[in-house]
């Protein structure tokens, strides 16, 4: 037998279907050849719609639009009986890895576990169905859950006000620098700063918002050592500064030791500092934003606030600031205040409630509505559960977790950075590159095969054949000694059967490698884009 | 408290004793002493989920209006209260799809890719434009997006935004572009339409270009707009006079951007038709919840050749090692991850869950499903109109063709209005700015969906009469 069909054979033992601890095997990925799309299962005459009856005079259309608005023929979209739906998205979700399936130790993603009863109280009916412009009389209850949730994350991070209006991380960003230039603007230094200081390990979003706002990158080097280097740094404290934005742990998982002198040194040159909350999972109850000198801090609810991840979203990214800060929020925003309810027998009653107000120099509105409102409670429903002392907790099993399956690791691949991590770890398989010629990308897929999702892979940029780790709270011992194992088989794998194996990985999956070149070179993005070019092709061999 | 940590004590001393250290805040030593902060972060202690559940009934009980259990929806301004049947919440609540993470590993992420490309494909027929891409935050953040892109694209610094636009959308767009120095100029409506006038006096000499001919400006524009924003229907529900916008667009070289209504694309001649270089939208109406306002969902397509300058992901079609047709997330340069500081856009996380769910109830929906929810709300709107028009003190804003919302005015403020029928179970309408109801503040919009009875219309009719009384 060939060497990699043998090696598949006794690859996961005997029954392809057992998984084990926190193992997700990608067995109960189905199918072996592609699922139709909706085009294709689609039949002329086919329906699963059904509208209410509700005795309105059947008015044609003719006489409701002008002709000149009017399509000529119905707008094409599929034709589908609700049984073909079910089955069709039903095979397409069997085809998908996800958390509840098993580990995902992404670095700098955080993708724990997501509590189910989060997503269910998230659906109540009276949450669910209030229309954001509804008055303040009847929403009194979601206008609580959103000043709650905002006074819980201004706690968990020493902040004094914060917007809920940011979609995601990113819109987080923008966010915090808008209210950087708006900072400055009040102070008219708004033309002469506009430079932002960001590390060379910072994740790509810091720099893209950095453009969006108007502002300039300048990067600041990281040190031997995987910190900011305080030399490199002082060189770009001057009058230009706008601010700078880090994550404390950074994306290598060390924390930057010296960010009180960095805070003070950038706050001397009249910047301000922001913090990148996609790390927080590693500092809950142990060290706070506020104390390391930051000004502006966002956090991700879909990263350490257990809010599930959609496949790529929705997110929610609040933005926290100092109280110099907090008059230039975004608005409208949530706020407590006390009303009058004295009668004449009880004087001075006064009862809370909650209104929408509108921050007095408000850099202006951020979402359409308030923000993701149904994300937004899923956080504040998991921050409840755990309370102060579960967030405590959740912070240190997640640096014992990475700092477990870092030294389980360490005998197999080198460790770049030699100091102690927090809650997510970076590996190097630059030595295993030059001798097998593999990628990281390579081990990842063969890890893929083994039941586990890849860690983050070619991130952060200054490591090489980097592939960073980070296992989360929520996953077992016997999940992190499974993977621990896993990479340790796949690079015995490399001495016993050869790279190939991994370079053709992953072998299990209902696709095998897919090709990206292909893809980019000519997109196709829709089927009616996918049907011309078959046209196109179809007499070419 | 419930927390979700599987250790055990005894796994934890094993953990610490492989470690070589006696506890676990000895790994966090490489924070300095002065800025260790160990104590809990929240005052609050952890409750129970049987808790947790009483908690949020509480909470959620706050919701109620006086006297009524919930109020029937009239009101809309983008977001509508549609019928979501079971498939739809069934099936876009499935774990892989809620659960799973960005699909960077396209091996075991075909259910969400496929599902995407679906999304994609049939935003670009809502929009009649080719591309679309993986969803961006809502509609408001979708434009701008678009007006981002069309100043990119021609190097300009000014918008012609009309003011039939969702003034959220418009502020939205103002906070977004605030770095970028964007020169907002706001057309006016009058009766319903925007009077492109304002920006372009000699408007039939531009519109008078021979078919054939590219539009000439005839007039001199101290600085020509990047972007020409208008909205179809509009806020005010009424459509606008499409016909002269894409000679606007050729004779100034803006690019077009036609904000549409993705029910209302059942029946109306779509954005492409009408000579949108982009469309985008608000897609909460196909199959997502009020949800107080979020998460929502941003729609975005426009003409092949910004192909490459898109914001969001895109997910294509390719194949695998082995010739199956497999899906992957594509043209990533143009993202953050890769192009940094050169990234079209910042965005990294998206709306993929909603537009799974979008691409699921418009499954559901069918072509003459999409198309009955657009008469049914056209019908619905004409219906409460001709019962209105018959109630003293009410009046129209203005006259002008509307889909499934309109402008009414009465003689009290809307915000009274509105307050009142709260209190008799009826959710009204959305008050209407003053700029944009001609001065006054006593302008409601009410819109109203195929979920609405002849009975709940009459029923809303005839309480608004007595309120205004």
């Amino acid at each position: 037998m060939d060497t990699v069909e043998k090696d598949l054979a006794t690859d996961n033992g005997t029954d392809n279907r057992v998984v084990a601890a926190g193992k997700g095997s990608s067995a109960p990925l189905i199918g072996s050849s592609s699922e139709p799309t909706i085009f294709e299962l689609s039949r002329s005459g086919r329906r699963a719609w059904s509208l209410p009856a509700t005795g309105i005079p059947e008015y044609q259309l003719t006489d409701l639009l002008p002709v000149e608005h009017l399509r000529e023929s119905p707008l094409p979209l599929v034709e589908l009986s609700e049984r073909d739906i079910v089955a069709h998205f039903t095979r397409l979700a069997h085809r998908q890895y996800s958390v509840d399936l098993g580990a995902y130790p992404l670095g700098s993603c955080t993708m724990k576990y997501n509590p189910k009863v989060a997503d269910e109280v998230s659906s109540l009916v009276a949450l669910v169905s209030l229309h954001p412009a509804a008055p303040e009389g009847i929403s009194q209850g979601w206008l609580q859950l959103l000043v709650e949730l905002e006074e819980a994350l201004c706690e968990i991070t020493g902040m004094h006000a914060a917007t809920l209006q940011p979609s995601a991380g990113a819109a987080g960003e923008l966010c915090g620098l808008l209210l950087m230039r708006a900072w400055h603007a009040a102070h008219q230094e708004d033309k002469v700063r506009r430079i932002i200081i960001i590390p060379d390990s910072a994740h790509g979003t810091n720099p893209a918002s950095v453009n969006m706002a108007g502002f300039e990158v300048a990067t600041v080097a990281s040190g031997k050592d995987g910190l900011v280097d305080e030399a490199a740094l002082s060189s770009l404290l001057n009058e230009n500064l706008a601010g700078m934005m880090l994550t404390n742990p950074n994306t290598l998982g060390l924390f930057e030791s010296n960010i009180v002198k960095i805070s003070q040194a950038v706050h001397e040159a009249g910047g301000l500092m922001y913090y990148d909350g996609a790390n927080m999972n590693a500092i809950m109850g142990m060290a706070t934003p506020a104390d390391m000198g930051f000004d502006i801090v966002h956090m991700n609810m879909h990263k350490t606030f257990a809010t599930p991840h959609g496949g790529g979203g929705p997110g929610a990214g609040p933005v926290a600031v100092t109280e110099k800060l907090a008059p230039f929020l975004p608005g409208p925003r949530p706020v407590r205040y006390k009303e009058d309810i004295s009668t004449k027998d009880n004087k001075d009653e006064e009862s809370e409630r909650f209104r929408w107000e509108m921050p007095p120099r408000s850099i202006g509105r951020l979402h359409g509505w308030y923000g993701n409102a149904l994300i937004l409670a899923r956080a504040y429903a998991y921050i409840r559960m755990n309370g102060g002392e579960g967030l405590q907790k959740v912070a240190q099993m997640a640096v014992l977790n990475a700092n477990w399956l870092r030294k389980r690791v360490s005998s197999i691949f080198q460790i770049p950075y030699s100091s102690s991590v927090m809650h997510e770890f970076v590996i190097s398989i630059a030595n295993l590159h030059k001798q097998y010629g593999i990628h990281a990308m390579d081990v990842a897929k063969r890890l893929i095969d083994k039941g586990f999702h890849p860690p983050t892979v070619a991130f952060p940029l200054i490591v090489e054949e980097a592939l960073m780790i980070e296992p989360t709270e929520t996953e077992s011992p016997e999940t992190l000694e499974a993977l621990a194992q896993a990479l340790e088989d796949i690079v015995d794998e490399l001495a016993t059967v050869g790279p190939e194996l991994l370079k053709q990985a992953p072998h299990h999956t209902p696709v095998r490698r897919v090709d990206e070149a292909r893809a980019a070179r000519n997109p196709l993005l829709s089927w009616d884009m996918v049907q011309a070019h078959r046209n196109t092709h179809e007499s070419q061999p | 408290m419930s927390d979700f940590v599987p250790h055990t004590n005894d796994d934890i001393s094993s953990m610490l004793e492989y470690l070589s250290i006696d506890s676990i805040t000895q790994l966090f030593d490489s924070i300095p002493p002065e800025l260790r902060n160990i104590q809990p972060p929240y005052h609050r202690q952890g409750i129970s989920e049987p808790d947790l559940i009483r908690l949020f009934h509480d909470i959620s009980a706050k919701n109620n209006s006086v006297g009524s259990n919930r109020p029937i929806c009239f009101a809309g301004g983008g977001a509508y209260d549609h019928v979501i049947p079971a498939v739809t919440r069934s099936l876009s609540t499935q774990s892989g799809f809620v659960t799973s993470y960005t699909p960077y590993q396209p091996e075991v992420s075909q259910g969400v890719l496929q599902a995407l490309f679906e999304f994609q494909s049939l935003v670009a027929r809502l929009a009649g434009l080719p591309v679309a891409n993986a969803s961006l935050y809502d509609g408001a953040s979708a434009c701008a997006e678009a007006v981002r892109m069309a100043l990119a694209v021609t190097g300009r610094h000014v918008a012609w935004v009309s003011d039939g636009l969702n003034p959220h959308w418009r502020q939205v767009l103002a906070t977004y572009t605030s770095g970028a120095e964007l020169d907002m100029t706001r057309v006016p409506i009058e009766g319903g339409s925007t009077s492109w006038t304002h920006v372009l006096p000699d408007i039939e000499g531009v519109e008078g270009a021979r078919p054939g001919s590219k539009p000439h400006l005839n007039q001199q524009i101290e600085e020509l707009p990047g972007a020409i924003v208008v909205a179809y229907p509009n806020y005010l529900g009424n459509l606008e006079n499409m016909d002269s916008l894409r000679a606007i667009a050729d004779a100034t070289g803006a690019v077009l951007i036609v904000a549409f209504d993705p029910i209302a694309a059942a029946v109306l001649r779509s954005a492409g038709e009408w000579g949108a270089d982009v469309a985008v939208a608000e897609g909460q109406c196909l199959g997502i919840p009020l949800s107080f306002g979020g998460p929502y969902l941003g729609l975005f397509a426009c003409k092949q050749e910004y192909l490459r300058r898109i914001p969001g992901r895109v997910v294509g079609e390719t194949v695998d090692a082995e010739g199956r047709i497999a899906y992957t997330m594509t043209l990533r340069t143009r993202e953050q991850d890769i192009r940094r500081e050169r990234a079209t856009s910042n965005i990294c996380t998206n709306q993929a869950l909603l537009a799974i769910t979008a691409a699921i109830h418009l499954s559901w929906l069918g072509t003459y499903g999409l198309r009955e929810v657009a008469i049914g709300c056209a019908r619905g709107a004409r219906y409460l109109r001709e019962l209105l028009g018959k109630v003293d003190g009410v009046n129209f804003l203005n006259e002008g063709a509307y889909f499934r919302e309109f402008a009414i005015t009465t003689p009290l403020p809307a915000r009274e209005v509105i307050d009142r029928m709260i209190d008799r179970g009826f959710l009204a309408g959305i008050p209407l700015d003053p700029d944009l109801a001609d001065g006054t503040d006593h302008a409601l919009l009410v819109s109203v969906t195929e979920k609405r009875t002849v009975e709940e219309i009459q029923a809303f009719v005839s309480t608004l009469q007595q309120v205004i009384a």
